[in-house]
């Protein structure tokens, strides 16, 4: 089979049968493209998940382009991620045709009323999550805290305010702590 | 224009969603409520198919709401705009240098960028509990059977953990919620 379908096939499937969106992905991307086929190595997927946590976007459009482009150049990158999306695709879609018909009924209106409240504690634990694996250094916690008690007050009054603002505001802060720190002449500055 | 508006709105989503799914959804929410596109009701549900349904959950959502608010051609613009920031920078650190991302200069921007996005999840996930107990807040009446069945799905969250050291699946999370919510309902 010609690479490019190939790729175009595997990233279908990978796209088709995960549930619970980019970090359950990276694990079965892991062992079809790693261990069964060799298209990457172990220390490729590795540089590919960090490269994914630190860029914008979904994790598996990340991963796949990734694999992709190293598989077949631009084109297996665009078949890649074309393959990854296709499939959830296809059947929001048609889960989108049906939904609002759906919730007349007073049963599944019922449902989604308790739905809606997990919805919530999800993304809450999510954050929390988060949280517990950030480096444990004093300029992040605060950042986060400033961040956490803004957008709060951004909700509650309904400002006007984008959380982009917000987000490219962080990044000045990070970088200007940086250069007044002095921290590259030590290298990269990681760790605690 | 609405293909203006998705375009736009889910390329701004694309560009700025660090941390996965959970880091997009502040994101998504206030794009979509800016715009008036969903109330905030159906948004939640939207999240809840998205989560429930296989693929990138960001994908998903953009795919929905395009698909909700402009039918096909509006699904394929928002999917195509939430995707291409992502596929692009891929490309360009692939191609160029893959040691971009690890420079001092990059790293300090992340560093502070990425404790941001988690208290705006934060933030974003207290106010959705909120709402969902007192509704808005500008109006809140508190609902003791939304306040019960927070606490019973909390239980059922943590309680797995505690029990099993293992993280409950969220999609099981959410079929409870909807037994739960229907037990309620009826």
């Amino acid at each position: 089979m010609p690479i490019l379908l190939e790729l175009f096939l595997t990233f279908a499937k990978i796209g088709l049968f995960t549930f619970g969106g980019g970090y359950a992905m990276i694990s079965l991307i892991e062992d079809v493209c790693v261990d069964r086929r060799g298209w990457i190595t172990h220390d490729e997927m590795m540089d590919i998940t960090v490269i994914a946590e630190s860029t914008p976007g979904p994790i598996a459009i990340n991963c796949a382009t990734f694999v992709g482009y190293r598989r077949g150049g631009v084109l297996g990158a665009v078949l890649a991620t074309f393959g990854v999306v296709l499939p959830s695709f296809v059947i929001i879609f048609l889960i989108a045709q049906v939904l609002d018909n759906f919730l007349a009924i007073p049963l599944i209106a019922h449902a989604f009323g308790g739905i809606k409240l997990a919805v919530g504690l999800l993304i809450l634990d999510a954050g929390l999550n988060m949280m517990r694996k950030m480096k444990k250094k004093l300029l992040p916690r605060l950042i986060l805290l400033l961040s956490c008690a803004a957008m709060l007050a951004v909700n509650l009054f309904a400002w006007n305010f984008s959380s982009v603002t917000l987000m490219l505001a962080a990044g000045a802060v990070g970088l200007v702590c940086f250069l007044a720190g002095g921290e590259g002449r030590r290298g990269g500055g990681e760790g605690r | 224009m609405i293909y203006l508006e998705l375009l736009l709105g889910f390329l701004r989503v694309g560009c700025f969603s660090f941390g996965g799914a959970y880091g997009a959804i502040p994101l998504i929410r206030e794009v979509v409520l800016s715009y008036g596109w969903l109330p905030e009701e159906m948004l939640a549900y939207m999240i809840a198919v998205s989560e429930s349904s296989p693929g990138p959950i960001m994908v998903n959502m953009a795919t929905y709401i395009g698909s909700s608010q402009a039918g096909l051609p509006g699904a394929i613009l928002a999917t195509l705009a939430v995707v291409l920031p992502a596929f692009l920078i891929i490309l360009l650190i692939v191609s160029l240098s893959r040691r971009l991302l690890k420079t001092p200069y990059v790293q300090a921007v992340l560093g502070g960028l990425k404790p941001c996005v988690i208290g705006i999840v934060l933030a974003t996930g207290i106010d959705l509990v909120l709402r969902g107990v007192i509704g808005s807040p500008a109006a809140p009446v508190v609902s003791l059977k939304a306040a019960l069945l927070t606490l019973i799905l909390a239980a059922i969250l943590y309680g797995y953990r505690w029990l099993t050291k293992k993280k409950l699946s969220p999609i099981l999370l959410i079929a409870a919620a909807a037994l739960l919510g229907i037990a309620a309902g009826a």
